[in-house]
């Protein structure tokens, strides 16, 4: 007998018993389509949270001023303005593995256009910033050296703001808004970023040349960066190295002792977005486990409708065996069946998987990512589930002595 | 001079069985020999070991001591394997309660023999086809065993026995669950295709079915007690039956 005529018994005798088939392949269709939807909907997640990451900024340090401490009372980092401008120019020239640095100042301003007003964080820094933050200028012209430098009254608005003050697909370049009275031209209108992940909306901005934001906004020059440093380091495992050099520089600078916490912080978004991932990916592990679980229960179920198949297919067995077929004939199509219930549980519980899926992050605006590798691995992991527990019920029958099972009622 | 070897020649054979601590001696040293085209009927009480005699020759079990040349081979020390390949090519089964698989149609039943000698397909089929027509079932090829009555799904298993064109068909009980006008016309078709050439060996306890075969061993106690020829009654066949053998 080949292999082909071997499945084709195999599946005569499965659609003999078609309801029967079903409800044992549903132990592996569920499973697999858990499988496939919760890795999906893990992966998923962990798209987004590299997005989000990745719209932060790449490679991206931020260094905090340190925490005051007054008659017992400790502020929290930035509440003592410690980093001056020396420090920034320093960390931009002398540290080998930073590539940009930018202060970033900031304040919460009331912005007015001819015909509406809105309120919104209004940002000064320099060029470097937008480069730091892979941020481009959407429509406009980006800031220049010289924006930054000259202390020209330009403005750069986020989408979010150009929407609440000019309408939505408003072009505003080269009309004026008044940032808390004072006038400023619209030089440029920045890509969409969107939302992170704790629903901050990237959009609402507004951003103005570091000297004219000192002058107009903060009201006057000050040896201190009443803000933040934000650094861009040359790569991504570089990151980690330029922490430590940035630190090591402004402990120097800041002539702090050994032993002596920091006046400073430095905050890793790499490091963390690096964490956040690993604790999703322990997640997704975890609820694939759980599906496998399904999976196995599955396999056991198939094994038990296996077992029960060969003791009620008994005489058939017998009739078999004694019109020919020899004790591996019977193995292979018991075999056959297990492996054929569970491949096609497998392919059904992909199909459901994938639908359920969709329909799931359709409805939960979750996001989802389907993995081919997980797909691949699904079917061959409940092939072999058909296998392994297939086996024993078709030895068991292979075993069966033609005379009693002849005589089997 | 020669003489033809017998088709089944078994040798002082003995089968005992272990059920727990006690022996059961079902056969205490058989010799028979079965010549080509014969047509015997095995007699015997229960408990005579007739059942037991039948798997032997039927290759579905091996004598515990003795020789059993099957077409002047030795089949007694065969493995499960290779009894399965001689079940397979030599000989061919009909049982008392049919042992059709149910949900399958006669043509599928009849064809399960050559599944597991590896025939193809259409050889298969067609072979099937031409079985099922000798027994008068050619129009019936697609029933399924439950829209056929006792008869005619004894008729599928007399196919199914003579698909692989055995040397051997062993019929157990034939008409053990028939009424005695279908078990004549069952007898008829065993006595055509003796007249075919093919040796035919059964088991009954009714002399009423015994008389058709030209041959009667009788079993007792594990041996055999009686062992004549006689002259065979003549089976009529079934009026639906004009296709058989090509007989009017």
């Amino acid at each position: 007998m080949n292999p082909l005529q071997t499945l084709r018994v195999a599946i005569r005798a499965l659609l003999r018993n078609k309801m029967r088939s079903f409800l044992t392949t549903l132990g592996i269709i569920i499973g697999v389509s858990a499988v496939i939807a919760m890795v999906a909907i893990g992966e998923g997640a962990k798209a987004q949270v590299e997005a989000q990451f990745a719209s932060m900024g790449s490679n991206l340090l931020i260094v905090l001023p340190g925490s005051t401490t007054s008659g017992g009372m400790r502020g929290g980092f930035g509440s003592m303005p410690t980093l001056t401008w020396d420090d920034l120019r320093a960390i931009r020239t002398e540290v080998p593995t930073v590539k940009y640095a930018a202060a970033q100042l900031s304040s919460v301003a009331q912005l007015a256009s001819e015909d509406q007003n809105w309120s919104t964080r209004v940002y000064g820094t320099t060029p470097e910033y937008f480069s730091i933050r892979d941020w481009p200028t959407a429509v406009g012209s980006p800031m220049s050296d010289s924006d930054a430098e000259g202390g020209t009254k330009v403005v750069f608005l986020g989408q979010t703001v150009v929407d609440n003050l000019f309408g939505a697909n408003a072009n505003p370049v080269g009309q004026v808004v008044r940032v808390k009275n004072v006038p400023f031209e619209v030089k440029g209108v920045l890509a969409e970023k969107g939302q992170s992940s704790w629903g901050q909306d990237y959009d609402d901005v507004a951003f103005i040349p570091l000297k004219a934001f000192q002058t107009k906004i903060q009201g006057g020059l000050q040896q201190f960066i009443s803000g933040q440093i934000y650094v861009g380091a040359i790569s991504e495992p570089a990151t980690a190295r330029a922490q430590k050099q940035v630190t090591a520089l402004l402990r120097d600078r800041h002539h702090i002792g050994p032993g002596q916490d920091d006046d400073f912080s430095i905050r890793n978004l790499t490091e963390l977005a690096n964490a956040q991932e690993a604790s999703l990916n322990t997640i997704t592990n975890l609820l694939a486990a759980v599906a496998a679980v399904a999976l196995l229960v599955g396999g056991i179920g198939i094994m038990n409708i296996m077992l029960v198949s060969v003791t009620e297919r008994t005489r058939e067995i017998g009739v078999r065996m004694a019109v020919g077929a020899k004790p591996r004939n019977i193995l292979a199509q018991f075999l056959v069946e297990a492996l054929t219930l569970a491949t096609a549980g497998g392919f059904l519980g992909i199909v459901l998987g994938l639908t359920g899926g969709r329909v799931l992050a359709a409805r939960l605006h979750w996001p989802m990512l389907m993995r081919a590798d997980i797909i691949v691995i699904s079917v061959v992991f409940s092939a072999l589930v058909g296998v392994i527990f297939g086996l024993y019920p078709a030895r068991k029958a292979s075993l069966l002595d033609p005379i009693e099972a002849l005589r089997f009622e | 001079m020669s003489t033809t070897p017998p088709l089944l020649a078994l040798e002082e054979v003995t089968k005992v069985y272990h059920m727990g601590d006690v022996d059961v001696h079902a056969l205490r040293g058989v010799s028979l020999e079965i010549m080509e085209g014969e047509s015997v009927a095995i007699m015997g009480a229960s408990g005579s070991g007739k059942s037991t005699l039948m798997n032997i020759i039927g290759c579905l079990d091996r004598p515990t001591t003795g020789r059993y040349l099957l077409a002047g081979e030795e089949v007694s020390m065969l493995d499960r394997n290779e009894l399965a390949e001689k079940r397979n090519r030599t000989l061919g089964f009909v049982f008392q309660n049919f042992n059709l698989l149910s949900r399958t149609s006669a043509i599928e039943n009849v064809e399960l023999p050559l599944l597991y000698a590896g025939a193809h397909t259409r050889e298969r089929h067609e072979r099937a086809r031409v079985a099922l027509t000798r027994v008068g079932l050619g129009d019936r090829i697609h029933h399924h065993p439950n829209q056929m009555s006792g008869g005619q799904q004894q008729r599928v298993a007399i196919a199914r026995a003579l698909v692989a064109n055995p040397k051997v068909i062993l019929a157990d009980e034939p008409t053990g669950n028939l009424d005695s006008v279908t078990g004549v016309e069952v007898m008829a078709i065993f006595q055509q295709l003796r007249d075919s050439g093919i040796t035919v060996v059964l088991v009954t306890h009714e002399p009423d079915i015994a008389r058709y075969a030209a041959r009667v061993v009788v079993m007792k106690d594990g041996k055999v007690q009686s062992d004549k020829r006689q002259e065979p009654l003549r089976a009529e066949a079934a009026p639906s039956d004009a296709a058989v053998g090509g007989e009017a």
